[in-house]
């Protein structure tokens, strides 16, 4: 009887070892972008190189994959080991204990190497908490064909009054080209990101030192009066429900003379198995007025690992090859130098091989280089992050604002109207947040 | 004379019916279109109805990309299961209000109707730590269950008004030649009921299989039903129209093969009853 006991005890302690040898599995969410679902192809070279690990992948809408990782992670729920977050999400986590500091990344990981302005965004009190895996600033694309037709030169850091002036002239309803095309579509992400970028670059801000909204001041009401009055005249027709995609899908069929957004269009538009004009378009800096802003934000998608994870040493090497220097390479060899995430890391902009296929490459740079997150506008302000503040109200606050706004290029509202409503929205929401009294 | 009016009646109302399922058939006829367009195509404006370069490369990408078996089988096991339950739970619970009414019933009936007005984003967080402490989350047998307390309301409230439609007398008659209550729901009430009972089924599938917010938000991979898969394919920056349509092409076909060919019985239920 005796033996027979042992023999079962023995059996189940065999049995209970195997799950300790047994791999550890990452589960990975990300945003359904090329360079996301590119990264997911080439994982198998990862868990090649490591087979004691295997990664499951759960890619979401950007919305629902905010939504449901937020979930996650307030409750601790622990259902995700590596997370793809933007520059928005980082700084709030982070000061939340929600995300775990990435400090073994691993001796030829060169975190010098990241884009000074990248690193800042993911980083809290000089810690790394996320890793950039692509970045992104916007900047003005524009038509070199057009230009030259109407005897126009694009200089590299225009301003705001040339933009405005040479998109009136360049405009030609009758031939379905418009003079400039820019987003419209209510939402954080959507309009007011452009719109705040805009805002920054002719002195305005979102709240003051003391955390006033300021949508009452000059600045808020000559932004918003200049780009619905541009749109009037030189936009194209229902430019309100317009946001990247179909900005990009007006500029690839040759309709738009300019259009300023996110520097990842570059490859898009360039590329002529989408776009129509791919050897016609030249780029520059977003613009300015001279205050010493550009109107051109700063944004990454990063990886970062959940507190709730339990396996933050696999997860950390994960991450520490997907925005490493030598992933760069993967890419490169396997699907050609265009493909590799942008925006990241200095020594990819050294890469003569780069250079040569990405005309846009050196325009991305100095963007990124020009936006500032912890100094994003003329006047100081209290927040950090420039086409957004980074404080967990903005999502709300943002949209309600975008709406006003959508409302105002639609004509369904006037500029006074949709800035004195923003006004009052925002007031309230930062007095319910406790910001103001 | 009269004999011509009629037929021309009838031509009319024909026309009338064919352009009204046309409307409402169109969003669906849209999105197959787009599915065999390129993502330069399905954006186009103006758009091209049916002369545009028809292409297969969608599909192949949703393919290469996902795995659409393992997501469709946890639709079915998740949409089926919960379905089944469901039903197990509101036959006897409609039959016994709708045969033995005492004067709660209405309350009761009232208060099941309740819990589908509250939004379940309101009970999101609760209903996530008590998956994530009983070891739930990300589980078909969890999606099951959730979907089953979802719908359970609905299909009480369904069964009970075709129920409600049977005369007591037949049951009695049952009862007078010494039938026993199982007898009676099994061999009586249930066969009576078929039609009733057929588009319940079928309703309540096609909610738990398009229903989003819970699928999404408590399953990973292991459980993701289809409703995952199409999320999956929207993207914020990158066109993705045509890759999207595809992906919604193929987590609706198993539904809507179904739906063709039990629409006899659906609509049979439908006009049977109280639910009209």
């Amino acid at each position: 009887m005796k033996n027979v006991l042992g023999a079962i005890c023995g059996a189940s302690c065999l049995l209970l070892a195997v799950p300790a040898m047994a791999e550890t599995t990452l589960t990975i969410a990300t945003v359904n972008n090329g360079d996301m679902i590119r990264m997911q192809g080439l994982s198998s070279e990862f868990t090649a190189k490591n087979p004691d690990i295997t990664v499951k992948w759960v890619t979401l809408e950007e919305n629902v994959l905010r939504q449901r990782v937020t979930t996650d992670i307030a409750t601790k729920g622990g259902q995700f080991d590596v997370l793809t977050i933007g520059t928005y999400e980082v700084p709030i986590w982070a000061k939340k204990g929600w995300l775990v500091p990435l400090a073994n990344l691993g001796a030829d990981y060169d975190v010098a190497d990241l884009l000074p302005k990248i690193r800042d965004a993911v980083s809290v009190d000089g810690k790394l908490y996320a890793a950039p895996f692509y970045g992104e600033s916007s900047m003005v694309m524009y038509r070199t064909d057009l230009f030259e037709k109407a005897g126009l030169k694009m200089p590299e850091n225009p301003t705001w009054d040339f933009v405005i002036d040479a998109a009136k002239k360049l405009t030609d309803k009758s031939a379905g080209v418009y003079g400039i095309c820019l987003r419209g579509k209510a939402g954080w992400g959507e309009n007011m990101a452009f719109l705040s970028a805009m805002a920054n670059s002719y002195g305005a801000r979102w709240f003051d030192e003391k955390w006033e909204p300021q949508f009452n001041t000059p600045e808020w009401k000559k932004t918003l009066a200049t780009y619905v009055d541009l749109m009037k005249q030189a936009g194209p027709p229902g430019a309100s429900s317009n946001g990247f995609n179909e900005n990009l899908a007006l500029f690839n069929a040759g309709k738009c003379a300019m259009w300023i957004d996110a520097t990842v269009a570059a490859s898009f538009v360039t590329n002529p198995k989408d776009s129509r004009v791919a050897d016609k378009v030249g780029f520059a800096l977003a613009p300015n007025t001279g205050l010493g802003k550009n109107a051109n934000w700063l944004w990454a998608w990063n990886l970062a690992i959940p507190a709730g994870s339990k396996k933050t040493e696999a997860a950390e090497k994960f991450i520490a090859w997907a925005t490493s220097k030598d992933y760069t390479k993967l890419v490169a060899s396997k699907e050609g130098w265009a493909n590799v995430p942008p925006g990241t890391r200095t020594s990819l902009y050294q890469n003569p091989d780069y250079l040569k296929v990405a005309p846009f490459a050196k325009l991305t740079l100095a963007s990124i280089d020009a936006a500032d997150p912890n100094k994003p506008t003329v006047k100081p302000v209290p927040y950090v992050g420039v086409q957004y503040a980074a404080i967990p109200e903005f999502q709300g606050i943002g949209t309600q604002v975008g709406q006003q706004f959508s409302a105002a290029l639609a004509g369904s509202t006037t500029v006074d109207a949709a800035l004195s409503a923003a006004q009052s929205s925002t007031e309230r929401e930062m007095k319910r947040a406790g910001y103001i009294k | 004379m009269a004999r011509m009016a009629t037929t021309r009646r009838v031509a009319v109302s024909t026309i009338a019916a064919w352009l009204c399922g046309f409307l409402i058939f169109f969003p669906i006829l849209w999105m197959m279109l787009a599915s065999f367009k390129t993502e330069l195509e399905a954006f186009a404006i103006p758009p091209s109805f049916l002369f545009f370069h028809w292409t297969l490369e969608n599909y192949a990408t949703v393919q290469a990309r996902s795995d659409y078996l393992h997501h469709a089988l946890n639709s079915i096991i998740i949409a089926g299961g919960s379905t089944l339950i469901a039903l197990l739970i509101a036959i006897p619970a409609a039959w016994s209000m709708a045969f033995s009414p005492t004067k709660r019933t209405k309350d009761v009936l009232l208060w099941m109707l309740s819990t589908k007005m509250m939004p379940p984003v309101g009970v999101l967080v609760p209903i996530y730590l008590i998956y994530k402490t009983v070891g739930l989350l990300d589980s078909r047998i969890g999606l099951v269950f959730i979907l089953c307390l979802g719908n359970l309301p609905i299909v009480i409230w369904m069964l009970f008004t075709y129920f409600k439609e049977i005369p007591r007398d037949i049951l009695e008659a049952a009862r007078m030649d010494g039938a026993t209550i199982g007898r009676e729901l099994v061999y009586v009430l249930t066969p009576m009921a078929i039609p009733g009972l057929a588009s319940t089924l079928l309703l309540n599938l096609i909610l738990a299989w398009n229903e989003a917010f819970w699928t999404l938000n408590l399953s990973t991979s292991q459980a993701a039903p289809l409703t995952v898969f199409i999320a999956s394919y929207s993207s914020p920056e990158g066109l993705f129209w045509a890759k999207l349509s595809a992906a919604s092409t193929l987590a609706i076909a198993p539904i809507l093969v179904l739906g063709w060919f039990s629409q006899k019985q659906l609509v049979r239920g439908l006009t049977f009853g109280a639910v009209k």
